[in-house]
């Protein structure tokens, strides 16, 4: 045991999260006093951005913000977007757009569960050491996260910052003689889903259990993902429209970004936990049970086991783009006409990482007069502050460098986007 | 024949323009695009963009005879514009470096993770410029800008 009264220790940079940012815990004696999550918000700058753009321009213009989730960015413009403008898109163009959707879940869901989290399970300090180790394994992660990519890229027209996505729907939609190959890569890359999660499920993973009211969308019928009424764990039901009345975003002194909190009810977690725990009963049959049968429950509340809930959903992503696919038959129109009128309109859809919000208003000419977007990770903060907050102070007898890895890895459950909300990423644990 | 034509040959940019000087390899790959009906030795080379994802990364360089990877790097030389010419085996000592960027993983770690898979062109060559901006914005600084023409006639030089 390496306890000692006074000692500081300082990350440079807190690997394999999506970006950079900065995580401080200050210990005095066997006391957690302080944990901070210091974040700078890129989304800010893209609504200063957005002001005086027209509003045809946010899919693409958001999509910019993140390279793991531009499609999510696209989904909640459009969806605001159209919600402004008072548009609905044919079923064809949303099963597309679903479709889509789930490519940007398989890539990454994939890309954390083998490249990011799965080495902290097997105690691999990256994913460079279990290749080495386990190339096969490093191989078939790969394999089913290019499905994604395929699915992005052939409805997306590329696979970074897909440019086929339009408000009111695609600039061009496939045929279904050009979806046949995809189909043929997702029931390869679906048997390789299923063997991902009997894998993870063999992982040793820590006891740990949080109460943080939980929030999603929920699509009564089907798993939610681009549309949907957001639910949290403790009752509360309410459309995207009133999402600012019911999230409220603080300044606190540490940090240059917003926390959000449910108004009146306190911090609040969303990501693929929260949104199994509020939609288990709408998974695929396939993936329901591969659920069970890796001992999933009816909820979630132990984050480190959020790679199996990534796992299933992968699983259901492939599973729901294949039923999509056969049932496909390409929509009269690839889009439909948005014209402008001087409103407000809001979108939620579920990126990988839980809902992300976002809220424009027009005027007349249809030139964006204000615009807000609330990503997931930042609405997670204090959940992430709370469990380093317990978790450090059930581990105080670890020696610097094993308690910093742990915070890393409880860090990593929540799979921050840090691309999303901040800029450099450093944990410093300071004990006094 | 030239054996080298018989290969795909790749230029990948990587960066994110709405991060300042992280713009600077998706814009010489623009400008290679620019420039590709009128330079011959553009004509077979595959001119692509990337965020530096390292899955991604690795896939469209996989198969590869000559990957020309361009990217803005974050150095202790405190010397915007600084160009640097780096071949695979020196890009090892990377392996081990953070990145300035958003990227999460780094382009050596990158590497090594291709070479761990058996997933490596034959040749890389990296082009790297010092940035000293990638704070949230558009646009290079002057001395980052400065070294575009030249990067582009060097990857010309190289699929050439």
């Amino acid at each position: 045991m390496t306890h000692r009264s006074d000692r500081t220790l300082d990350v440079r940079a807190l690997a394999r999260v999506e970006g950079e940012g900065a995580m401080h815990v200050r210990v005095r004696g066997d006391t957690v006093e302080d944990v901070r999550l210091d974040i700078y918000e890129p989304p800010r700058f893209f609504e200063a951005l957005l002001r005086g753009r027209r509003h045809t321009e946010p899919p693409d213009i958001t999509a910019r913000i993140c390279g793991i989730c531009p499609v999510a960015y696209q989904m909640s413009a459009c969806a605001a977007i159209e919600d402004a403008c008072a548009v609905t898109v044919d079923p064809g163009v949303a099963d597309l757009r679903r479709l889509i959707y789930c490519g940007e879940w398989i890539e990454s869901h994939t890309l954390h569960i083998y490249l990011l989290h799965a080495p902290d399970f097997l105690g691999y300090p990256s994913a460079l050491e279990l290749a080495k180790d386990r190339r096969d394994v490093v191989e078939r992660g790969l394999a089913v996260k290019k499905a994604g990519n395929d699915i992005v890229e052939v409805l997306g027209g590329r696979a970074i910052h897909p440019v086929n996505v339009r408000v009111g729907g695609f600039y061009r939609t496939p045929s279904r003689r050009e979806l046949a190959p995809l189909r043929e890569k997702l029931r390869i890359a679906l048997d390789q889903a299923l063997e991902t999660v009997q894998w993870v499920a063999g992982f040793d993973f820590p006891d740990f259990r949080h109460e943080h009211e939980m929030l999603a969308l929920v699509t009564p019928g089907q798993y939610a993902i681009e549309s949907g009424s957001i639910a949290t764990t403790a009752g509360l039901t309410f459309p995207a429209q009133r999402f600012e009345d019911h999230i409220i975003e603080e300044q606190v002194p540490h940090s240059t970004a917003l926390h959000a909190r449910l108004a009146r009810r306190g911090r609040y977690a969303v990501g693929p936990a929260a949104r199994y725990t509020l939609n288990r009963q709408w998974l695929s049959p396939l993936a329901l049970e591969a659920a069970d049968a890796a001992g999933l429950g009816i909820d979630c509340r132990n984050p480190y086991r959020s790679i199996l809930v990534r796992a299933v959903e992968t699983v259901y992503a492939l599973d729901e783009a294949v039923r999509l696919i056969d049932r496909y038959e390409p929509p009269a129109r690839p889009f439909v006409d948005v014209p402008p009128r001087e409103a407000v309109g809001y979108g939620a859809t579920e990126a990988p990482r839980g809902i992300l919000f976002h809220r424009y208003g027009l005027d007349a000419d249809g030139l964006i007069t204000s615009a807000r977007i609330v990503p997931p990770t930042s609405q997670n903060q204090a959940s992430i502050e709370d469990d380093l907050r317990r978790f450090v102070a059930a581990r105080l007898d670890l020696d610097d460098e094993h308690l910093t890895w742990q915070c890393e890895q409880a860090i990593r459950n929540y799979d921050p986007c840090i691309s999303c909300s901040t800029h450099f990423l450093q944990l410093e644990v300071e004990r006094r | 024949m030239n054996p080298r034509d018989t290969g795909r040959r790749v230029v990948i940019g990587v960066g994110n323009d709405y991060r300042r000087d992280d713009g600077f390899g998706p814009l010489v790959v623009a400008g290679l695009v620019d420039r590709k009906a009128s330079d011959q030795r553009l004509a077979a080379v595959d001119l692509r963009v990337s965020d530096g994802e390292p899955t991604r990364l690795i896939d469209m360089w996989t198969g590869a005879d000559l990957a020309v990877v361009v990217d803005a790097v974050l150095d202790d030389s405190h010397h915007a514009g600084n160009r640097h010419e780096l071949v695979l085996e020196s890009l090892d000592a990377l392996a081990a470096e953070g990145s300035a960027s958003s990227h999460g993983i780094s382009l050596g770690s990158t590497v090594a993770l291709g070479r761990a898979l058996g997933r490596l062109p034959r040749r890389l060559v990296v082009l790297a410029v010092s940035g000293s901006e990638f704070g949230f914005g558009q646009g290079l600084t002057p001395q980052v800008a400065a070294a575009v023409p030249p990067v582009i006639e060097r990857a010309c030089e190289l699929v050439g």
